[in-house]
C-alpha cells in the first residue's frame, strides 16, 4: 500500500476505535449522574448501587477514551502535516478549547467524584459527576464542530498567498448548519450505546443474582428507556441531519441511495442484490422515500451522481468526485437498520418487564434475547461505527469538502515502512486494550453490586486522623 | 501577540512535563518503593485522582501548539513521527494501568498493571527527555518547514544521537527526583522512608547529569543548566534533612526552570533547522493567524484561571497522606 492509503487506514482504525469508547463515556456520565441524582433524592439503596456500578463501568470506559483521544490530538501532525498546516488556523484553537473548557474539567471531577466519595459532602459530591457530563457533551459539540468544517466548511477562507485556511468567525465555526444537526444526533446515538449496555447487563444479571434483583431491574429498566428514548431522537435528529447534508454535499445523499440518476419522487430502496448476469439490481423500493428524506418533500427531485459529477468538474476542473458507491449505500443501511432494531428490542423488554413484572422467559423471542443479551451493546455501538464511516468515506475525495483534497494532507515525508510500523504498535496496544476492557465490564458485571457509600455494618474503622502532607 | 503565544505554549508544556513529571515517577517507583500490595496501592493512590488532569495539560499544550503555530506542530510531529508514535502508545499503556489496576481484585492482576505501569512510564519519561532535547537541537528542516529524508532513518535517527540519549536520562532522573520528593510528602510508613532514600541519590545524580550538560552546550545556557544543578542539589540537601515540602518544591522547580530553558534556548526559533539556520522555524513564521490567536487568548483568559482553581481544589481535597493499611489493596 502506499504511504496515502496506509495513512489513511491509520486513521480510519484509531478514529473508529476511540469512537467506540466516546459515546460510552457521554452516556455513562448522564446516567451515573442521573441514578445518583435519584438517590440523593429518594436514599432508594437500589439506586445507590446503580450508581456505583455505572461509574464503575464510566471510569474504566474514559480511561481508554482518554488515552485514545489523545492519539487523536496527536495525529493531524504525525501523518497528515500538510492538513495540519492548512488547517491550523481552524483545527488548532477548537482542539486547544475543548482541551481548556471541557476535558480538564471531566479529568479533574472525575478523579474527584471516584476517590472523593467519602471526603466531600454528598452534595458536592453529585455536583463532580455533573460536571463530568456536562464536560462531556460540551467536548462532543466543540470536537463535533471541527468535523463540521470539514463537512461544510465556513468561518474560514482559504488565503491565496500562503495557501492555508484562515479563520475569519469563530463563532460561524460554532454555529455551522451541521453542527447544529450532527450534535444531537451524535448525542442520542451516544445514549442508545450507554442504555443498551446498562440494559443487557441488567437483563443478563437479574436471572442469576436473586438477592440484588430489584438493582439490576433498576439498570435493566433505565437502560431500556435509555435506548427508546435515544433511538427515537437518533431518528427524529437523523432525518434533519439528512436534510442539511443534502444541501451541502448533495452527493453524499446521492451516494447513499447508489442513485446514479437524477429522479423526482425518488424512492429509498431498503436493500438491491445485484447477481452477476443482471442487466440492473434487484431492489426492495419505498416509494418517494428518499425525495422525502433529502428534502422533507416528497414530490421534490434529488440530484444524481452522474449530473453531480459533471457539475463538480466544472466548478474544481477535472477529477473523481464521487465516493465509494457500495460503502456508502450499505454502510447509511446498516447504520439505520442496527438502530432500528436496537430501539425495537429495547421497546420490547420495557413491554415484557411493565409494572414490576418478572421478565420470565415464556416465548421464543425471550429465550432468543436471553442467549444474545451480549449483541445489545454491540447494535448501537455498530451503528454509530457505520455512521461515521458513511459521513467519512462519503465525503471524499476531499478532505475539506470542495477546498482540500485527501491526498494533499498527508505528510510529504513518511514511508510506509514507518506507517506499517506504527499501524502495528496501534493494532497491538489497542488489541490487548480491547480484550482487557471487555473482560473488564464482564468482571465489573459479575460481582454483586455494592453501594455508593459504604454502610455502616461493612465500614472500615474510622479514618485515622492523617498528617496533612502540604 | 505571537510572543504572548508563544509563553502561553512553553506555559502549557512546562505545566505538563512539571505535573506529569511526578506522575512518571511515582508510576516508574510504586512497584519498587512498595513491598506490598497495600503499599503499591498506596503509592499509586497518591497519583490516582489526579494524573488525568495533570495529562490533559498535554491536551492543552499540543493543542495551543496546533493552534498557535500550525507550521512547529507540523514539523516537530511528523519530524519526530515514531517516537512520538511511542510515546502515545506508552502513555495509553499507563493511563489503563492506573485506572484499571484496582478494578479487579486478584494479586496477578495488580501485578501486571504495576509493571504495565512502571514499563510504560519510564519509556514516556525517557522518550519526553529526548523529544525535547532534539526540539532544542533541531531537526534537519528543510526551506518549506518539512523534514529531510525517508524511512525508518529519518524518524529514528534524531533519537540515537547523543542529546537525545542526554535528554532521556534527564528525563528519566527528573521523574525520579519528583517521584520520590512526592512520596515523601505524600505517603506514611515505610515507603514515605525508602522513598527520601532514593530522592537524595537521584537528586544528587540529576545535579550530575546537570552540571554535565552545562559543561557540554557552555556559554550562557551553561549558567542556566548550572542554576538547575544547584536545584538538585538542594533538593537532595532538602530530603535528607527532611524537609518534604522544600524537596518537592525544589524538584518540581528545577524541572520548571530546565523545560523553560529549553524551549526558549532559540528565542526567537522555535525549532532549529540543522540543515541551514535560514529554514529554522521562528515565533512569527510559525504562527497562525491574528484572529485565531485572538479567540484562544479569549478563551485561555477565560478558562485557564478556573482549571487552575479546580485543578488546586482538587489538590487540596486529597490533601491527606495516603497511609498503606487503608488502601485494600
Amino acid at each position: 500500500m502506499t504511504a496515502l492509503e496506509l495513512s489513511r487506514l491509520q486513521f480510519a482504525v484509531v478514529t473508529v476505535y476511540h469512537y467506540l469508547f466516546v459515546p460510552l463515556s457521554i452516556s455513562l456520565s448522564a446516567l451515573t449522574a442521573g441514578l445518583q441524582t435519584v438517590w440523593w433524592r429518594t436514599r432508594d439503596d437500589r439506586y445507590s448501587r446503580a450508581t456505583l456500578l455505572a461509574g464503575k463501568l464510566l471510569t474504566a470506559t474514559f480511561a481508554v477514551g482518554v488515552v485514545t483521544g489523545l492519539v487523536q490530538e496527536f495525529q493531524f501532525g504525525l501523518s497528515w502535516s500538510a492538513f495540519a498546516q492548512y488547517y491550523g488556523d481552524v483545527f488548532g484553537p477548537t482542539l486547544a478549547i475543548e482541551g481548556m473548557l471541557a476535558f480538564f474539567l471531566e479529568a479533574t471531577f472525575l478523579g474527584l467524584w471516584w476517590f472523593g466519595r467519602d471526603r466531600l459532602r454528598p452534595g458536592l459530591h453529585l455536583a463532580t459527576i455533573w460536571v463530568v457530563a456536562i464536560g462531556t457533551l460540551v467536548s462532543a459539540y466543540v470536537i463535533l464542530a471541527a468535523n463540521a468544517f470539514m463537512q461544510h466548511p465556513v468561518g474560514a477562507a482559504t488565503d491565496p498567498a500562503t495557501g492555508r485556511a484562515v479563520l475569519g468567525s469563530f463563532g460561524a465555526l460554532l454555529t455551522n448548519p451541521v453542527v447544529v444537526a450532527s450534535f444531537p444526533h451524535t448525542i442520542a446515538g451516544a445514549f442508545m450505546s450507554g442504555g443498551a449496555l446498562l440494559m443487557a447487563i441488567g437483563m443478563w444479571r437479574r436471572r442469576d443474582d436473586a438477592e440484588q434483583a430489584p438493582t439490576w431491574r433498576v439498570l435493566a429498566r433505565v437502560g431500556a428507556w435509555t435506548t427508546l428514548v435515544g433511538g427515537t431522537a437518533v431518528s427524529l435528529t437523523g432525518d434533519a441531519l439528512g436534510k442539511v447534508m443534502t444541501a451541502v454535499q448533495p452527493m453524499k445523499m446521492a451516494a447513499a441511495e447508489a442513485l446514479y440518476e437524477t429522479t423526482g419522487h425518488a424512492p429509498f430502496s431498503l436493500v438491491a442484490i445485484q447477481l452477476p448476469g443482471m442487466a440492473q439490481p434487484w431492489s426492495l423500493d419505498v416509494p418517494w422515500l428518499l425525495s422525502f428524506l433529502a428534502t422533507g418533500d416528497p414530490t421534490a427531485t434529488v440530484q444524481g451522481i452522474d449530473d453531480l459529477q459533471r457539475r463538480y468538474e466544472l466548478q474544481f476542473g477535472p477529477g473523481d468526485y464521487t465516493p465509494w458507491i457500495p460503502v456508502a449505500y450499505w454502510t447509511f443501511r446498516l447504520m439505520i437498520g442496527l438502530g432500528v432494531l436496537a430501539t425495537g428490542i429495547a421497546a420490547y423488554v420495557l413491554w415484557r418487564t411493565r409494572r414490576g413484572r418478572e421478565f420470565t422467559p415464556t416465548w421464543f423471542a425471550d429465550r432468543w434475547l436471553l442467549r444474545f443479551l451480549w449483541v445489545l451493546p454491540v447494535l448501537p455501538t455498530a451503528a454509530a461505527t457505520f455512521g461515521w464511516l458513511f459521513t467519512e468515506t462519503a465525503r471524499q475525495p476531499w478532505l475539506v469538502f470542495g477546498l482540500f483534497r485527501t491526498h494533499d494532507g498527508v505528510s510529504p515525508t513518511l514511508t510506509p515502512i514507518e506507517l506499517t510500523a506504527s499501524l502495528a504498535g496501534f493494532a497491538l496496544v489497542y488489541g490487548v486494550l480491547a480484550v482487557v476492557w471487555v473482560r473488564l465490564v464482564l468482571h465489573v458485571s459479575r460481582r454483586e453490586p455494592a453501594p455508593l457509600h459504604p454502610t455502616s455494618g461493612t465500614e472500615q474503622e474510622p479514618e485515622p486522623v492523617l498528617e496533612m502532607s502540604y | 501577540m505571537d510572543v504572548l503565544w508563544f509563553a502561553l505554549a512553553v506555559l502549557c508544556w512546562v505545566l505538563f512535563l512539571a505535573l506529569e513529571g511526578f506522575d512518571f515517577g511515582v508510576g516508574m517507583l510504586a512497584p519498587v518503593l512498595g513491598r506490598d500490595d497495600h503499599e503499591r496501592g498506596a503509592a499509586i493512590r497518591t497519583v490516582g485522582p489526579v494524573w488525568d488532569g495533570n495529562e490533559v495539560w498535554l491536551v492543552a499544550a499540543i493543542g495551543v501548539t496546533f493552534a498557535a503555530f500550525p507550521a512547529w506542530y507540523a514539523a516537530l510531529l511528523s519530524g519526530l513521527y515514531l517516537p512520538m508514535v511511542l510515546v502515545l502508545l506508552a502513555l495509553a499503556a499507563r493511563g489503563v494501568a492506573i485506572e484499571f489496576r484496582g478494578k479487579v481484585d486478584t494479586p496477578a492482576w495488580r501485578r501486571r498493571c504495576e509493571v504495565t505501569l512502571a514499563v510504560s512510564s519510564f519509556l514516556t519519561a525517557g522518550l519526553f527527555g529526548a523529544v525535547v532535547a532534539v526540539a532544542t537541537t533541531g531537526l534537519a528542516l528543510d526551506p518549506a518547514g518539512a523534514v529531510v529524508g525517508t524511512g525508518l532513518e529519518r524518524s529514528l535517527a534524531p533519537l540515537l544521537s547523543w542529546p537525545a540519549l542526554a535528554g532521556a536520562v534527564l528525563g528519566v532522573l527528573a521523574a525520579l527526583v519528583q517521584g520520590t520528593t512526592f512520596l515523601g510528602l505524600r505517603t506514611t510508613g515505610p515507603v514515605r522512608v525508602r522513598a527520601q532514600r532514593v530522592a537524595v541519590a537521584a537528586a544528587v545524580a540529576a545535579a550530575v547529569g546537570a552540571a554535565g550538560v552545562g559543561v557540554a552546550v557552555g556559554g550562557f545556557a551553561a549558567l542556566f543548566a548550572g542554576v538547575i544543578a544547584l536545584l538538585a542539589v538542594a533538593t537532595a540537601v532538602a530530603a535528607g534533612w527532611r524537609y518534604e515540602g522544600a524537596a518537592f518544591a525544589a524538584a518540581t522547580l528545577g524541572v520548571v526552570g530546565a523545560v523553560v530553558a529549553a524551549f526558549t534556548a532559540h528565542v526567537p526559533v522555535v525549532l532549529p533547522s540543522t540543515l541551514d539556520p535560514a529554514s529554522s522555524l521562528t515565533i512569527s513564521g510559525a504562527a497562525a493567524s491574528p484572529y485565531a490567536l485572538t479567540v484562544i487568548t479569549v478563551g485561555a483568559v477565560l478558562i485557564l484561571p478556573g482549571v487552575l482553581a479546580y485543578q488546586a481544589f482538587s489538590y487540596w481535597v486529597f490533601r491527606r497522606r495516603v497511609a498503606s493499611e487503608r488502601i485494600a489493596a
